[in-house]
């Protein structure tokens, strides 16, 4: 046995034995992979429920849902949600879905479970600090939870706490007391748990790949998450200190945020010379990496399962990468056109919508690679696949309503309208869920050794499909029409005509949320009765694929695989006539990828 | 099941642009001197956005529709010029499109941010507070009196935190909970955040701006037409938030002056 | 670890290092180049065996070292202390309210503390990385220096502590003012970093007695203990200049 092997054997660990370390401390990355996706889960039910809730108060204002006032006795009284309570829930369904869902899902829970694996590795290099950081962010949920039954309530300032309504206290309005410190708290916590996170998933591309497999050889999902934690890295890493004199200004009596001579309830505040527009900086130059950060996986994970459904590489991967970078790169230039009519020198919002009208540019050279690539291929037809090209779609129409928020003269129009809410949505709260399901389909085989019911699966697409489309292309026409939003009601003479139109959305919510349930039946059903999954059930060439189903808890049973062709030998003739080549197997073939 | 993606596909993205072309839910009409450039732009705009929408949408399904067959003996194919193609076309066409979106937005914008108000433009001082907008108008020493932020009372309507005894400015200040300006009549409207933050949106005005606490800013405009409209917050300000609101008439000079004098009498 | 155990890995290790014919180097810049070794990735041998020939022992668990996780780690403490200074100077441009404090005078004396400490943990490492090499005769304690850095580190914590103690003798606190606020800030967080280096000082220390000490894991927290003191540097002239 030659050195490198050798070496590698005396590396390798003696496997986990007692429960605890088996299934609740955990250090293998795929258990905490898994323990990711599982509070994703819980997460994600949590947001949909709260955004049920909203839908149901915004369509039917007056009406009183059974059964909330034991959620919040003040917050709905005899089920009648007031408008706090609106907010509350507000707050709380975004920061919950944008955090636990999205950054979680298709960043720490697949990333975690398959990026050790793609590179050839054992583990992450840090397996410690990568349980700690999956512990850390269970904490932040739970203290972010915790508002639901502490003091008054969460906070109602929206998952963006703009100051001075964030750092005043609770005399701006219920929940801002103990709820938005709390909620700042959590917020903390989850990115100390994100950093330990990507400090892991950094480490192991640069450091951790088996032989064989140079950067250039690594799967796109790896790119993507690698992409994104260079982005987690110094988004969380700037939330933090933000998130830290906020809590000063709340309990500490500081005024990083809040300016002089405020008048509250008749009372003075005591604050003084803070600068409100300092949060925004702050929370944007987090804020816009973040929702990158929540698509960027996504759009790896969906170029993956194109690429294996094809049977054929992308007509570029380069540029696909080089896209993935630039958006990584732009996404810190962009931040102001959050902020174009808040206050801050209208120079600085051209300054800010020249580079957000440039990331049309990488977006648009993804999606035409996507469609082109699709030009003459043999797509296979399944539900990973259907929510890929799903993907797709949704990316089309919530990216084009770019080309309007990226003008400063027209957000002048749009600015704080529905038609924020259908963009960010869309992008979001539908293609980068498109992308977890999508991944969940494909992958689920691997990581639990059955297959997933896909008639159940397709119907979960047609369904999801057909239902957001319903949901969200009309909160575009809402925001042309102006409707203002973060609105509890809708008294305003100009848009009492909308609310027919807000019927119809909440209609559509409740019922695609519904159709979610298809999709929790089939995993939970498919994890105990599914069929048992071969080896490679896609036929696809990445190193997770030539493991067996699911994976031992060492994944290359003490072997360091080695790697010989990049993951795309896609439609090749080979020896056994399979038209793919795995990336680990040594046969040399005629026509190669990149 | 691939076709029928295709034909879902179209089918909503089709679905999705008939609203739009038939103008069933838009911004209420335009009545300021600068929102015609607002409204072009965004014209311009949804027709770029609107092509891009439908020829994505349509070739994504078309390409669904035609290459989604699994047959072991097929022959696959290359999209014609590969990548290389798709890439310049996005740098060259997507490219010089945005940045001519771009660039003529730039009028647009400056023409509310960047050229100051006239001189002859009537001074009007908005307070936002939470949950109600005050006006104040300087009376006719044309001057405003200073704002004393301790001395706000809102029972005794003292909105602003004036003080009339040692402050010759501020006596003859009119303060209004609604707002009324003159038809033709520029007006610089300074904006002071008494709490948090809050925003002053108009649509038919075309005026949109955030009120930031600590900050004094101000926008000017012109109305032209004589009517009703609403002031809506449009920035998160708490539980009242929704019902944050003042009218805005557009009058006559005429019924403005009345208005006024009314207005002063009730202070 | 139990006995045996530890005998067997050892007994793998010796047999290795016999059929090893180029032992590779234990700096990082002077692998095989990869292109020639067919190898990418870390490989995970490069710290296992020293140059000098004499094996340490690995811990229970130790997977293949990562040299670039340090740097992350710096990378993005960087970034939250960037975020900290925008915020200096936005706040400081947002009001009229900016009170010069006069920096307490024993921040000096901790500032030389800590660069001292860098220099003694330059000698430390040089000092264990012989002794791991086999070259037990030419150091003695090669701890000791360790040891020194370790107790330089805790007097700058003390010093800050006292320098806080002087502040609030002027009546600065927290809330006072701005400055005071950004002071406390700025020395709290490095602080706490700096304990966290201290935890890594202790750690190595600890893992050396038991000579299961990896050059790795010596580098790395030298490099974030290096970081701790250019880091001060730069805050320590920040407040001077803004504050």
């Amino acid at each position: 046995m030659d050195a490198t092997s050798a070496a590698h054997a005396a590396q390798h660990h003696a496997p986990p034995t007692s429960f605890i370390r088996k299934h609740v401390f955990s250090l293998d990355h795929k258990v905490i992979g898994k323990q990711y996706y599982a509070l994703a889960l819980v997460a994600v039910l949590t947001g949909m429920v709260l955004s049920w809730l909203m839908r149901i108060h915004l369509g039917w204002n007056n009406a009183a849902i059974p059964g909330l006032q034991f959620l919040s006795a003040n917050g709905a009284p005899a089920g009648k949600m007031t408008p706090e309570y609106y907010l509350e829930l507000m707050t709380m369904h975004a920061t919950i879905m944008v955090f636990f869902v999205l950054t979680t899902a298709p960043f720490a829970a697949f990333g975690n479970y398959f990026l050790p694996i793609q590179v050839g590795a054992e583990d992450m290099p840090f397996p410690h600090f990568n349980m700690m950081s999956f512990w850390t962010t269970f904490v932040a949920f739970c203290v972010l939870i915790s508002v639901f039954f502490v003091g008054d309530g969460p906070p109602l300032s929206g998952w963006t706490a703009y100051a001075p309504l964030s750092a005043i206290g609770k005399v701006a309005g219920p929940g801002q007391g103990t709820g938005q410190v709390l909620w700042a708290t959590a917020i903390g916590i989850f990115c100390i748990g994100q950093l330990l996170g990507a400090l892991n998933f950094i480490s192991t591309v640069l450091d951790m790949r088996t032989k064989g497999m140079t950067l250039a050889r690594l799967p796109v999902t790896a790119w993507a998450w690698f992409i994104t934690s260079c982005m987690g890295l110094t988004a969380f890493a700037v939330l933090m200190p933000a998130c830290v004199l906020l809590i000063l200004d709340h309990v500490a009596g500081t005024s990083f945020f809040v300016a002089s001579g405020l008048v509250i309830n008749d009372q003075l505040l005591p604050h003084s010379g803070g600068s409100t527009l300092l949060w925004q900086h702050l929370f944007w130059f987090f804020g816009h990496p973040e929702v990158y950060i929540a698509i960027v996986p996504g759009m790896g994970i969906i170029t993956h399962v194109l690429i294996t459904n094809m049977r054929r590489p992308m007509l570029s991967m380069k540029a696909i990468l080089y896209s993935l970078w630039a958006l990584a790169f732009l996404s810190y230039m962009v931040y102001g056109h959050h902020m174009f009519v808040s206050g801050m020198n209208p120079f600085s919002s051209l300054a800010f919508s020249f580079p957000t009208l440039m990331i049309t540019i990488p977006s648009t050279i993804l999606v035409l690679i996507w469609i082109g690539s699709l030009y003459g291929s043999k797509l296979r037809i399944n539900s990973a696949s259907l929510f890929a090209l799903g993907f797709v779609s949704m990316f089309v129409s919530g990216g084009v309503s770019g080309f309007f928020l990226a003008q400063p003269s027209i957000d002048i129009m749009l600015h704080a309208t529905y038609f924020v809410v259908g963009h960010f949505h869309m992008v979001m709260g539908v293609a980068a869920m498109f992308g977890i399901f999508s991944g969940t389909y494909f992958w689920f085989p691997k990581m639990t050794g059955r297959m997933m019911n896909e008639t159940l699966g397709k119907v979960h697409f047609w369904l999801s499909f057909v239902g957001t489309y319903c949901i969200f292309m009309p909160f575009h026409y809402l925001g042309w029409a102006a409707n203002v939003r973060r609105f509890a009601s809708f008294t305003d003479d100009f848009l009492k005509p909308l609310i027919p139109l807000h019927q119809f959305i909440t209609v559509a919510a409740l019922f695609t949320g519904a159709v979610q349930l298809i999709f929790i039946y089939n995993l939970i059903h498919s994890r105990f009765k599914g069929a048992p999954a071969p080896d490679n059930p896609w036929e696809g060439t990445s190193l997770e694929w030539s493991m067996p189903s699911p994976p031992p808890w060492n994944n290359f049973g003490g072997k360091d695989p080695v790697v010989y062709h990049d993951p795309y030998q896609y439609g090749v003739k080979t020896s056994t006539g399979a038209d793919y080549v795995m990336q680990n197997s040594p046969e040399q073939v005629a026509t190669g990828g990149d | 099941m691939a076709k029928l993606l295709a034909l879902t596909i179209i089918v909503i993205a089709i679905a999705s642009a008939v609203p739009v072309v038939m103008h069933t839910w838009e911004a209420p009409a335009d009545v300021s001197t600068h929102g015609h450039l607002i409204d072009e732009q965004m014209s311009e705009t949804m027709i770029e956005a609107g092509v891009s929408f439908l020829a994505a949408q349509i070739i994504l399904a078309i390409f669904i529709w035609k290459f989604s067959s699994f047959h072991t003996d097929g022959k696959t194919r290359t999209f014609p010029g590969g990548a290389k193609g798709l890439v310049i076309a996005a740098l060259v066409l997507v490219g010089a499109e945005v940045l001519a979106l771009g660039a003529f937005g730039v009028k647009a914008w400056a023409t509310v941010y960047f050229t100051p108000p006239s001189a002859d433009a009537l001074p009007i001082q908005v307070q936002a507070g939470q949950f109600a907008f005050y006006f104040r108008y300087p009376g006719p020493d044309r001057k405003f009196g200073a704002l004393h932020p301790e001395l706000i009372n809102e029972a005794n309507q003292n909105f602003f935190g004036l003080d009339p005894e040692h402050d010759p400015d501020a006596r003859d200040d009119i303060v209004t909970a609604e707002m009324a300006i003159p038809v033709n009549q520029e007006i610089h409207l300074l904006m002071h955040a008494k709490d948090v933050s809050h925003s002053f949106y108009v649509p038919a005005l075309r005026i949109h701006q955030d009120f930031v606490p600590g900050l004094d800013l101000s926008v000017h405009f012109t109305a032209t037409k004589i009517g009703k409209y609403e002031i809506v917050c449009s920035q998160l300000c708490g539980l009242g938030h929704y019902s944050m609101r003042a009218y805005l008439s557009v009058m006559s000079r005429e019924d403005f002056n009345d208005w006024l004098k009314k207005e002063a009498a009730l202070q | 670890m139990p006995e045996s155990h530890r005998t067997e890995k050892k007994e793998n290790l010796e047999v290795m290092a016999t059929t090893v014919q180029e032992p590779p180097k234990t700096e990082a810049r002077r692998m095989p180049a990869r292109s020639e070794a067919g190898i990418s990735g870390n490989g995970g041998w490069r710290n296992l065996v020293p140059s000098e020939g004499h094996l340490l022992a690995v811990g229970e668990y130790s997977p293949p070292p990562s040299s670039s996780a340090i740097w992350v780690g710096i990378a993005a403490i960087t970034m939250s202390f960037a975020a900290f200074t925008s915020a200096l100077i936005v706040r400081q441009g947002s009001s009229t309210d900016w009170r010069h404090i006069t920096l307490p005078s024993i921040l000096y004396l901790s500032t030389t503390l800590l660069l001292v400490s860098s220099v003694t943990l330059e000698i430390a490492r040089r000092r264990v990385a012989t002794f791991m090499g086999g070259l037990k005769s030419q150091v003695a304690s090669p701890g000791r220096w360790l040891y020194v850095t370790l107790s330089l580190g805790l007097l700058f914590v003390a010093g800050q502590y006292m320098a806080w103690l002087q502040l609030r003798s002027k009546g600065l606190y927290l809330a006072t003012n701005p400055n005071s606020s950004f002071f406390y800030v700025f020395t709290a967080v490095h602080a706490l970093h700096v304990m966290g280096g201290l935890g890594g000082l202790v750690r190595v220390i600890s893992k050396l007695n038991r000579s299961v000490l990896r050059r790795s894991t010596l580098d790395a927290t030298s490099y974030y203990w290096h970081f701790m003191g250019v880091l001060w540097l730069y805050l320590f002239l920040l407040l001077r200049m803004k504050l």
